[in-house]
Formats: structure tokens, C-alpha cells, sequence
């Protein structure tokens, strides 16, 4: 067995530059996240999903993958410490950002007390397409909870509580107020009628089997390993053949999903919704094609981030 | 493995990141000063027919009507930064300086212009005021500044002003905002009910209300990081002084 040096770790704060913590006797081969365990014993309340830990104060965290031996560092490394707030794993998140706009919903299907005028409290809406629209936009949410719980592997682990709450406001917001419409009782249905609804149900439905095939593709492709060396690309299930025209077929369908959804309702609300949605998405999925252009060389040409030959 | 690869693409980043700080090219410089000229020409044009028209009338009542083409001409023309930032000639974010070019729009048109009866409100003046005096001081900042020549004077009035002059224009926006909610609700303006074939509706007066609300959260934030940059921008000197 040969010698090994050992490192000195000197955590500072990024801040303040004060020393934090000095570790002695540091294995090489230890990575960023041991180093981050270590932290955490010394300072009980900033458990390692916390921490970010830079080599320069203005420069990109480490990943906790790293190894120290192959930073550029002496014998003695000296990290800069900043605290990221509470975290929250995942699931967690997820799970409290679709409870809400579920449940949300139903409080003005049901039409609760209070939200409309006082006679309207408790009744049902005369117009069928409601129904539908209830049922669409709870299956929409119950599925995404069902997929958080049982197909997702999410690769980072945590998410601050800020932007947990920040997203909340935001989902459950949006569905109180596309909801308050479409249950409303001066709700006026779709212009074309049963015509408009049936094909645009259709259309829902499609993009969510869609959707949900993307998702499982996804997941088989995580299964070799936290960071699987292949990208998606097009199975036997027929709703996967989009991979040949886009990245992330999965925010196509759930584009598609929203679209559906408002011409179903015709509600602006809706539309607006699936707007935003459709920018952030195309954000997303710029950054995550422009990954798999970087990560690998044979990237199928024809593909485009989201929308198929033109975005 | 991944070390050395991780290393080339860091490198590639930080080159690029390079590129992007070294600044708008010559071209785009040009254009900026003349923009930044024109602009601080444009709100002299202002304060000057400001001042014409209180001497020739003998009161600050009712001055927007001298000014009020001027005054939309250039304060519409400002949404110009907000491309500036998105094409990336100014080290600004589009989305703040988006926010702040929107709101001054906003007042122009959807308040003051649109909401006739506000229009000889004292309170119009107030923020007309504000404006003229700082983007005089503000665009003059910029054009000195492109040019690489700025004088103590115009940086020291660009971070002192504004402790009075920000909480002016603010009382003065509210105020305005305010006077024109009762014509809003009684004319309906803006404003969409139910039912309606595309299911939405828009109370222009609690839109009006929820703006005023806004305030109260937004204008401390942007008030102590200007004074906050002040103390940057300005504290040097002190301290050298100081050693000397």
C-alpha cells in the first residue's frame, strides 16, 4: 500500500472569511460530499443538502461528486462555506406543489361558501364540459402526484424552502383562479359546441398518455446509474416517436396538454397558463438540449428542443 | 476522468464570460451616446417648457398640458433599454429594467393619459418633476459615462438626488393613481365582466388598488439598494480623503 498524503480542508465562510472549520487528516480520495458530512458534524444544524462549498467565493459550487485530489489545490484546501437555507428533498416538493392546485380545484367545482354569490353555494354547474373540465384537470394533477411517488429518480437532492413557497404561490394561485372561472355561474361554454370539446378531450387525452410514455422512457434510461450515458431516443411506444423531431417531447405533450385543456374550456385563463408554461418549458428544454448536444457527438441533427422544426 | 474534460469546458465559460464583460463593441457604444444625448436633450426640452409655462401662466396648475406630448414621446421611447439589455449593448437585466421602464409607461398611458380628469391634479406635476430632473441627471450619467469621462458632479447628483427626489415622484405616482380610481370604477375602464364567450374578467379600479398596494412592499427595496450603492459608489472617496 503506498503512502498517502493526507489534506488539510480549511472551510471558511464565503462571507464574512472568518474559519469556520479546520479539517486535519483529510483522505485524497474523499469527495466533496464526505467533506460536506464532516462540516455537517461540527455544525449540527447545516446538514449537507445545505451546504455550498466554493473554491473561489465568486465561483461555482462543487459538486459533491468531486474528488478532492483532483481539485486545483494544494496539500491544504481552503473551501468557502455559504449556507442555502432550508431544503426540501424532492418528493416533498412536488408533492405540496400539486396537492394544492388539486384540491384547489374541487373547493370551486364544488362551488364552497363564500367564493361565488350566496344562492350558488353548493350547486352544479348546468354545462357537462365543467364536469370534464374537473375531471381533466384533477386526473392532470393526480397523475403527476402518482408519477412523483412511483416513476420519477431525481437526480439532485433537494430544492430551498424559498423557492418552494415561491412555486406554490404560483401553482396553487393560478389553479384557484382558472378554477373560479371555469366553475363559475355565468361560465359561458366553448363557441363550437360538443364538437369543440369532444376533439380537444381527445387531444388532452392523447398528450397525457404521451406524456406519461415520455416519463417512463426516461426513467428505463436512468436505470444504469445516477448519470446514464445515453440519450432518450425512440422505443416501440409510438407516443416516444416525437424524440425523433424534439429533446423533450415530455414538456411538447404537456404543452400540448394545457393548449387542450383551454380550447376544451375556452377559457383565457387556461391559455394564459399554458403560455407561461410553454415559456418556462422551452427554457428547460433549451438548457437540457443543449447538454446533450455538448455530452454527445453523435446528437440526432433533426431534433429540436421542443417544438418540432421550429423551436 | 471527468477532471480534465470539466477543466476545458471551465476554461471555454470563463473565456466567454470574458467576452461578454469587455462591453458594448464601438458601434454600439456610438449608438448608446447618441441615444443617451438625445434622451437627456429630450427631458431638458421638458423641464424647460415646464418652467416657460409656470412663468407665463404664474401657477403650477395644470402644467401637463404643455408638456404632456414631449413627456410621452420620451418616456415611451425608453422602452429602447429594455432592448438595449436583451441584446446585451447594457450590463443591465431585462427583467428589472423591463419592471422599472413598464411602470413609468404604465403611468403615462394607462393613468395619466387615460384617465382624463387626473390631468390637471397637482399631483402630476409632483412625479412629472421627479422624472424631468432625474433622467436629466441619469442620461447625461450614461453619456458621460460611455465616453469615459464622467464628472464627480454628475455621479455625486445621480446617487444624492434621489433621496428626495424618489419619494416625490412616488407620492406623486400614488397620488395620481389614486385621484383617478372613482373615475375608473364609474366608467368601467379597462374593464372586462362576466359572462363573456372567452370565460375572463378584469377589474381595472382593484387592479389600480393592488398597484397602489405594491408600492408598499417595492419602493423601500429599490430605495435602500440606491442608498445602498450610494454608500458604494460614493464612499470611496470619503475614504480617501480620509487617508490624506
Amino acid at each position: 500500500m503506498s503512502r498517502t498524503i493526507f489534506f488539510e480542508v480549511e472551510i471558511l465562510d464565503s462571507r464574512t472569511k472568518e474559519q469556520l472549520c479546520f479539517l486535519e487528516k483529510v483522505d485524497p480520495h474523499s469527495t466533496i460530499g464526505d467533506i460536506k458530512s464532516l462540516f455537517h458534524k461540527s455544525y449540527p444544524k447545516w446538514y449537507p443538502s445545505r451546504q455550498s462549498l466554493k473554491l473561489d467565493p465568486k465561483g461555482k459550487a462543487l459538486r459533491d461528486e468531486d474528488v478532492l485530489q483532483s481539485l486545483p489545490v494544494g496539500t491544504t484546501a481552503t473551501m468557502y462555506f455559504r449556507d442555502l437555507g432550508p431544503q426540501l428533498g424532492w418528493t416533498m416538493v412536488f408533492l405540496a406543489e400539486y396537492i394544492g392546485p388539486l384540491l384547489i380545484y374541487l373547493l370551486f367545482y364544488f362551488r364552497m361558501p363564500y367564493i361565488y354569490t350566496h344562492k350558488y353555494a353548493f350547486t352544479a354547474s348546468p354545462h357537462p364540459v365543467v364536469s370534464l373540465a374537473c375531471v381533466c384537470h384533477s386526473f392532470h394533477y393526480i397523475k403527476r402526484l402518482i408519477e412523483t411517488i412511483f416513476v420519477h429518480r431525481f437526480s439532485h437532492g433537494t430544492m430551498p424552502l424559498r423557492t418552494i413557497a415561491r412555486n406554490c404561490v404560483y401553482y396553487w394561485g393560478f389553479s384557484a383562479w382558472l378554477a373560479y372561472y371555469i366553475n363559475h355561474p355565468l361560465y359561458t361554454p366553448p363557441s363550437y359546441g360538443e364538437m369543440q370539446v369532444n376533439y380537444s378531450l381527445a387531444a388532452f387525452v392523447l398528450c397525457e398518455a404521451g406524456n406519461f410514455s415520455i416519463h417512463l422512457t426516461l426513467n428505463n434510461l436512468r436505470g444504469e446509474g445516477p448519470r446514464s450515458r445515453r440519450f432518450p431516443s425512440p422505443t416501440k411506444n409510438p407516443f416516444t416517436w416525437l424524440f425523433f423531431f424534439v429533446s423533450c417531447p415530455n414538456y411538447t405533450y404537456e404543452v400540448g396538454a394545457w393548449v387542450s385543456l383551454s380550447i376544451m374550456t375556452q377559457c383565457v385563463p387556461v391559455a394564459l397558463f399554458a403560455f407561461l408554461g410553454f415559456i418556462q418549458m422551452t427554457i428547460w428544454a433549451k438548457g437540457k438540449h443543449k447538454t446533450y448536444t455538448r455530452e454527445f457527438k453523435d446528437y440526432p441533427n433533426l431534433r429540436m428542443p421542443i417544438l418540432p422544426f421550429i423551436l | 476522468m471527468s477532471a480534465p474534460a470539466m477543466g476545458t469546458t471551465r476554461a471555454a465559460h470563463s473565456d466567454a464570460s470574458h467576452k461578454k464583460k469587455k462591453g458594448p463593441g464601438a458601434l454600439a457604444t456610438a449608438y448608446l451616446v447618441i441615444y443617451n444625448v438625445v434622451m437627456t436633450a429630450g427631458w431638458l426640452v421638458i423641464a424647460v417648457g415646464l418652467v416657460r409655462a409656470y412663468l407665463a401662466r404664474g401657477s403650477y396648475h395644470g402644467l401637463y398640458y404643455s408638456i404632456e406630448k414631449p413627456l410621452k414621446f420620451f418616456q415611451t421611447g425608453a422602452l429602447l433599454e429594455i432592448l438595449h439589455c436583451a441584446v446585451g449593448i447594457v450590463p443591465s437585466s431585462v427583467v428589472l429594467t423591463g419592471f422599472q421602464v413598464m411602470s413609468r409607461v404604465f403611468l403615462t398611458w394607462a393613468v395619466t393619459h387615460s384617465v382624463r380628469e387626473v390631468q390637471s391634479e397637482d399631483s402630476v406635476l409632483l412625479f412629472v418633476a421627479a422624472w424631468t430632473i432625474t433622467e436629466i441627471i441619469r442620461y447625461s450619467f450614461y453619456t458621460f459615462s460611455l465616453l469615459n469621462h464622467l464628472p464627480y458632479l454628475i455621479k455625486w447628483a445621480r446617487y444624492t438626488f434621489f433621496i428626495v427626489l424618489y419619494p416625490m415622484g412616488v407620492t406623486g405616482e400614488l397620488l395620481t393613481i389614486y385621484a383617478a380610481l372613482p373615475y375608473v370604477q364609474k366608467t368601467g375602464l379597462y374593464s372586462i365582466t362576466l359572462p363573456n364567450k372567452y370565460n375572463f374578467s378584469f377589474d381595472y379600479h382593484s387592479f389600480l388598488m393592488l398597484t397602489m398596494i405594491s408600492y408598499i412592499p417595492l419602493f423601500p427595496q429599490l430605495y435602500f439598494h440606491m442608498l445602498r450603492q450610494r454608500k458604494k459608489v460614493l464612499g470611496h472617496v470619503e475614504d480617501y480623503s480620509k487617508v490624506e
